[in-house]
């Protein structure tokens, strides 16, 4: 038996070629474009090859369903991965030393964009809720970030961009970030500190240093990576049922009804929209493809987009969670604000696009 | 005898980590104590913003996200 093999210690492991990871990802994407630009042609090609008559109903859900699918699969697949890098850069903990004692307002934007880029996955929410207020960070601008942070997210932006367009992306990210900056605003203005449940303010951490981690190029490509198995692995199968629904929309579901349903002249739709959202919980991958087509139907934007909103950042799993630090009635404001907030959005886009 | 404690509320992410500390230790030969720390205001009272958190002898070593497999030697030595 030779030393090396009777050591229960692995050797260290070779340093990572920096170079190789950067040549790798610069030569993915470039594929990534590439192919991405052959989806078209190749959708109509198979679609042609199908028994189906073209122009028919059949034929638009199965365009629908084998063009999107691998095209917004791609979108999302680069959109996280570039996510997942932008947020290696930032942490709840770096967030909550630039917001602590910060005054409100600027304090309540400056938390909904940090709420966007820093990485925060949802059974974080009550640790980050008491780790930002106990250490200084004014309950108003805390809710700020927590309202951005689900609601701005990447799949949202991806898949908007992906399917329904740039300009209406564009509008949703500067909107939701308006949501949660009026929201957490005006939350700051009433002064609930007193509303928070006894225990979580008597929590006295000081916020603790962290060790810093060095963290390389190669890191950031791999958190990248790592987004997209985390993120796409667990919402491939929410896309796929969504654009099935889309898809059948598309082919069947004529477009008076959904114009009379969700139009621009039942005003009556958005609030609906909000308040049937709230108890729905779906995660954006599963709902924008659905969104797509009843667009494509004729509903009013403003009154689809209120809908989405509602069901990602007013979920009642995340109430029941925050239930724990927050008594009933901040949560019945917390829900109320925000809830007006998206009825604002709601009615305001469907007055600017026409 | 290393004293390890996992903050967080127990989601999936939480247990990962839990594992992943308890597997490095074995392969090193390191004995360890494992603790996991579910409460909430126990967590909060470590002074970190996100789960899952690592304290390593009284000092938090790691918090956010799952740690980088590589690292964890360096906080068991």
């Amino acid at each position: 038996m030779t030393a090396c093999c009777s050591s229960p210690v692995a050797p260290p492991k070779p340093k990572p070629n920096t170079a190789a990871w950067v040549a790798g990802t610069v030569g993915s994407v470039i594929a990534w474009f590439l192919l991405y630009g052959q989806l078209k042609p190749a959708a109509y090609a198979l679609t042609a090859l199908l028994p189906v008559e073209p122009g028919g109903h059949a034929a638009d859900a199965v365009a629908f369903f084998v063009y999107d699918t691998p095209k917004v699969l791609m979108l999302l697949t680069l959109v996280v991965f570039a996510m997942g890098i932008v947020r290696s850069f930032f942490s709840a903990e770096r967030a909550r030393s630039l917001l602590a004692g910060r005054r409100e307002g600027l304090g309540n934007v400056a938390a909904a964009v940090l709420g966007i880029v820093t990485p925060f996955c949802s059974c974080s929410a009550v640790p980050l809720f008491i780790g930002f207020v106990s250490a200084g960070v004014p309950l108003g601008v805390t809710f700020s970030f927590l309202i951005a942070a689900p609601m701005v997210n990447e799949v949202a932006l991806g898949l908007l961009f992906a399917l329904v367009g740039w300009k209406v992306a564009l509008t949703y990210l500067v909107f939701g970030l308006a949501v949660a900056i009026v929201s957490g605003w005006v939350i700051g203005r009433f002064h609930l500190e007193h509303w928070l449940e006894d225990w979580v303010r008597h929590v006295r951490a000081g916020a603790i240093d962290l060790p810093v981690e060095t963290v390389t190029v190669v890191d950031r490509i791999r958190a990248g990576i790592d987004a997209v198995k985390d993120i796409v692995g667990k919402v491939w199968m929410w896309i796929l049922l969504g654009i099935a629904v889309g898809a059948f929309i598309h082919g069947y579901v004529p477009v008076d009804l959904i114009a009379a349903i969700m139009g621009r002249d039942a005003w009556w739709s958005v609030p609906a929209a909000v308040v049937i959202g709230i108890p729905m919980y779906s995660s954006a991958a599963g709902i924008i493809p659905v969104i797509e087509a009843l667009i494509a139907k004729g509903a009013a934007l403003g009154t689809v987009l209120a809908f989405m909103m509602s069901v990602i950042a007013l979920s009642l799993p995340e109430m029941i969670i925050l239930r724990k630090v927050l008594t009933l009635r901040l949560i019945a404001v917390f829900v109320t604000v925000v809830g007006l907030g998206i009825l604002a959005v709601g009615f305001l886009f469907n007055a600017l696009f026409v | 005898m290393k004293d390890v404690k996992i903050l967080g509320p127990g989601c999936a992410r939480c247990r990962t980590t839990a594992e992943m500390v308890q597997a490095e230790a074995d392969r090193l030969g390191v004995a360890i104590t494992l603790e996991k720390v579910t409460d909430y205001a126990a967590i909060a009272g470590w002074g970190i913003a996100s789960t899952p958190g690592i304290v390593v002898d009284g000092k938090v070593v790691h918090a956010g996200g799952l740690p980088r497999a590589d690292d964890i030697p360096g906080w068991l030595r």
